[in-house]
């Protein structure tokens, strides 16, 4: 039978690298719609407050 | 141009016509009823658990067949590995570009609400998709070809494709008005499409090292059905994972969106208080 190559550290380094990247942009995304629902929470709480001190 | 001229007839006010909104009319075709962001929010919202769940269980499932179970190649011994998250990067780099064409008529067109916004989430998913084909295209080329990188039409072409997402990010961020920014985005979106078959059909229009397509419409697969497999569920799994990322991305450019306008009309407001 043909011996072949070991190729293993350039298949490693691709997994790594497309599941590290997916990773961080699932994560990123994740993060960055709770950061902005609190923050519209808070602008809108702001608003509300706002209107109610005004009428 | 100003609005009276584009809206002929109409005797509204004298704006620049990148001012102009449009109303969107509500009519019950599929297409504007996700024009508004709540109907949006509401679907995503529904959606999410059930794209970021399928992708996990499909990627876990590719991932171990494809590095375990699946045999090697009785070419490129265990190599042909690196196919099953090179391949998917592929189709998702096409496809998040020909995503970014469709919004780009739906804006041009239809002054879809959210397509720009679509557009500007889409474009650095699909940058990092087209980044990942060529890098695990170059770790696959080195051991195979001896080289990193040759000037062969499927690779450049995909290079050209990485180049388009990089200006189209770039320009839908350079102008002071975002609407000018996202008009000419879309454009450079409609006039990249043409790289998509030319990076398709690149391998049987010029003699290229890339190996031809294994898997085409038309025909039976040229691969191992023991390959196929993991290699349709990675693809599974890459492009629920996608999905799932933008439309987080885009539910919290959303939310962005409308914080933004209430803080605008609160110092609005303000302003006006000061001022009587």
């Amino acid at each position: 039978m043909m011996h072949l190559p070991n190729h293993w550290p350039y298949i490693a380094a691709s997994y790594a690298l497309t599941l590290g990247c997916s990773l961080v942009l699932g994560v990123g995304a994740a993060l960055r719609l709770r950061k902005s629902k609190a923050r519209l929470a808070v602008v809108e709480g702001h608003a509300r407050r706002r209107e109610r001190s005004a009428s | 141009m100003i609005a009276s001229d584009y809206f002929k007839g109409e005797p509204i006010a004298e704006l620049p016509i990148s001012e102009v909104r449009v109303p969107v009319r509500p009519t019950p075709n599929l297409l504007h009823r996700y024009a508004n962001p709540g109907q949006f929010l509401r679907l995503a919202h529904a959606l999410l658990p059930w794209l970021s769940s399928g992708a996990i269980l499909f990627l876990t499932v590719g991932v171990i067949w494809g590095l375990f179970i699946a045999p090697a190649d009785w070419q490129q011994g265990d190599t042909v590995r690196i196919m099953y998250v090179h391949v998917p990067m592929a189709w998702l780099a096409s496809s998040c570009y020909l995503g970014l064409a469709v919004c780009g008529v739906l804006s041009l067109v239809w002054r879809h609400p959210l397509a720009d916004l679509a557009a500007i989430e889409i474009g650095p998913v699909g940058a990092c998709a087209a980044a990942l084909c060529l890098i695990t295209g170059s770790l696959w080329g080195e051991p195979m070809w001896g080289t990193w990188w040759v000037w062969d039409a499927r690779l450049t072409s995909m290079l050209v494709l990485f180049f388009l997402y990089l200006g189209h990010i770039a320009l839908i961020r350079a102008f002071d008005e975002p609407a000018r920014g996202q008009r000419a985005a879309a454009i450079l979106a409609l006039a990249g499409v043409i790289d998509l078959p030319i990076i398709k059909f690149s391998v049987q229009w010029w003699n290229t090292l890339h190996q031809p397509d294994s898997i085409t419409l038309t025909g039976a697969p040229t691969m191992s059905m023991m390959m196929l497999w993991p290699l349709l569920i990675t693809t599974i799994g890459f492009t629920l994972g996608v999905a799932a990322v933008i439309f987080t991305r885009l539910s919290a450019a959303i939310h962005e969106s409308r914080a933004r306008q209430l803080l605008a009309r609160s110092r609005l407001d303000r302003r006006d208080s000061q001022a009587a």
